[in-house]
């Protein structure tokens, strides 16, 4: 699938290699299409399909392993860091991505991510973090805001029985292990391009071997949210930015010089 | 080869080292941990991969993962370890992956305690984890078997692609015997075709464990169950002690089933016709032979370290042939050999009342 300009004949849009043709199953609106996009055009501008492992997540994006055009599995529910963990030791020289969300990343599998940043494993994982669990309807998630409605907060979010969102690129930050861990935002054009460039220094921190790198990318889900996609966008701005401020977390030596 | 003393927990690492062993996840837990700690070393050295996880659930999902690579990998465990590897091993079996697992069982429920024991014998032959399916389970009664066993199970594993655990008794683990270990194998330096090493020059390989369409997911079921088929057929193992003659057969296992030779020597002083069938596959279960020598024997007598768990599968098997006692020790107990033998007595007093 491309796109080539009458005038020139020249190719100015086409389809990544790294992603299969297959239509994804995503609600309208939903921003795992473009994080999918960026992850795959970012892997064929360096080059790295043919030495790629992609590990899915349970979730949402639990058939990622079905759009990325690279070899894949499919991890239990928060373990995909440490299933990478097996495959990128046997193989260091592949590269190794985990794509999950924050039900998986931050409740069921946060154990496994501390210690795959703790041991600084050089995997990239790409956290799409939407503040809900969206397979299953749109319950609380660890990153769902103070006050904010879900299937399992009906009367908003009670920090006082569940306690504060978790922000996982500070904490995973603070881990000698980390080599860069960054946050950025899907909701509008100026933030997906700095996101993209984000993705492309993560996966280089990996080619290079210098630890653990992880691009946390804010995310709508209108569908569970309970609104229109593009008041989702807007939603991403006005209330996850503030609580989940976007910059570098940890850019470790070395990875300024990629 | 010379015959060297070991303990049964080293001498596995190092069996599974000289089977070509590729990668090693695991956590420490007794009263396993010597193996482990041996490929702390040895893995090192031989440029291999060893790593100690965060948990016995990291663990397995680093074996997971590796098993996706293609290399002979394997992680080890003890009773409440094995439980927390329970999902790892289901979606191991789901995946279709060879991989093999080893389990040094002690006492419990819970925390229960670091003695030998077999109280896992379900939790192993049953499934390991959720879903419908088996895995081949290889049960040693001694460091020389548990050598062998190591070996063989990751030979059935390529085999197959399936799931293979090698379960032994604390006891197996901790004892030091003289025993003979095998020959280096070559590691494997070519991967198996469905191996996620790179879509480089050919279609992208998926492993996967999802099956959303039932009639896709029974797809799967049934594969699966055409080739437990066939282990049934082909790999059911076990080794004989006087059953000839035998008018009471006793079945055992492991260390239950090495102390039974004991006990059948002094039935036999005392004229008492008793022989062994010491299951060497748990599962597949040596349901063939036990129904065989069912026909021949008068009755039988179940001996485990537990409440009488494998005695499920004899009765299978027997399936009302003749009556089939049992005598069990629990909470990490090991059964004496005259507390064998007195439950054979009680075996032969039954035979002798009118039916």
């Amino acid at each position: 699938m491309s796109v080539i300009a009458p005038e020139t004949m020249e190719t100015v849009y086409s389809y990544p290699q790294s992603l299969t043709e297959k239509p994804t199953h995503y609600c309208p609106g939903c921003t795992h299409g473009i994080a999918h996009r960026l992850v795959a055009e970012a892997l064929d501008e360096l080059g790295l399909r043919e030495r790629t492992v992609m590990v899915a997540p349970v979730g949402c994006s639990v058939f990622a392993y079905a759009y990325f055009n690279t070899d894949a599995c499919e991890a239990a529910h928060g373990r995909a860091p440490a299933m990478a963990t097996g495959i990128k030791r046997v193989d260091p020289d592949n590269i190794v991505v985990t794509y999950q969300g924050d039900g998986d990343l931050a409740a069921i599998g946060s154990a496994d991510i501390m210690h795959v940043a703790a041991r600084g494993d050089n995997i990239t994982t790409i956290f799409v973090n939407n503040a809900i669990y969206g397979m299953t309807g749109g319950q609380m998630a660890p990153t769902t805001l103070p006050g904010q409605k879900t299937t399992s907060s009906p009367m908003g979010r009670n920090v006082d029985m569940t306690g504060m969102p978790i922000r996982m690129s500070e904490v995973l930050a603070t881990l000698p292990g980390s080599a860069y861990i960054v946050r950025r935002s899907l909701h509008d054009v100026k933030h997906i391009r700095k996101a993209k460039k984000a993705i492309l220094t993560a996966l280089k921190v990996q080619q290079a071997g210098l630890g653990f790198s992880m691009v946390e990318l804010l995310s709508s889900c209108p569908t569970n949210w309970g609104i229109q996609p593009v008041d989702a966008l807007q939603w991403v701005e006005e209330h996850m930015v503030p609580y989940f401020p976007l910059g570098d977390y940890k850019i470790a030596d070395g990875v300024a010089d990629l | 080869m010379s015959k060297e003393l070991l303990k049964g927990n080293v001498a596995i690492a190092e069996a599974a080292l000289r089977a070509g062993l590729q990668a090693y996840f695991g956590y420490p837990i007794t009263p396993q941990t010597e193996l482990l700690e041996h490929l702390s070393k040895r893995m090192i050295e031989l440029d291999r991969v060893f790593l100690q996880a965060e948990s016995e659930v990291a663990a397995i999902n680093m074996v997971y993962g590796a098993a996706c690579t293609g290399v002979r990998v394997m992680s080890s465990s003890s009773s409440p370890g094995v439980s927390l590897m329970q999902e790892g091993l289901s979606y191991i079996a789901g995946s279709e992956l060879p991989c093999v697992i080893v389990d040094i069982m002690r006492g419990g429920p819970g925390l229960g305690n670091i003695l030998p024991s077999q109280g896992d014998y379900f939790q192993v032959t049953r499934s390991a984890g959720h879903g419908d399916y088996r895995p081949i389970v290889l049960a040693p009664a001694s460091v020389q078997e548990a050598i062998d066993f190591t070996v063989l199970a990751f030979d059935l594993a390529d085999k197959y692609r399936h799931l293979v655990l090698v379960v032994a008794d604390g006891l197996i683990g901790l004892m030091m015997e003289p025993c003979e270990l095998p020959p280096f194998q070559p590691v494997r330096t070519t991967r198996p075709d469905w191996a996620l090493t790179g879509a480089d020059e050919r279609e992208r390989n998926v492993i996967t464990s999802i099956y959303l369409k039932g009639e896709e997911m029974e797809g799967y079921n049934i594969k699966t169950q055409e080739r437990l088929a066939t282990i049934r057929a082909t790999e059911q193992r076990w080794v004989e002690h006087l059953t000839d003659d035998c008018d009471l057969l006793i079945v055992g296992y492991g260390t239950a089933g090495r102390i039974a030779y004991t006990a059948i020597d002094e039935a036999r002083s005392k004229g008492l016709r008793v022989g062994l069938l010491r299951p060497q596959t748990l599962y597949p279960f040596p349901e063939q032979r036990v129904a065989e020598l069912a026909e021949q024997v008068e009755r039988l007598l179940v001996v485990e370290m537990n409440a009488g768990q494998m005695l499920e599968d004899v009765k299978l098997a027997v399936a009302g042939r003749a009556p089939v006692d049992f005598f069990g020790r629990m909470g990490g107990m090991v059964p004496m050999p005259d507390e064998i033998v007195s439950a054979i007595d009680e075996s032969f007093a039954k035979m002798a009342q009118p039916a």
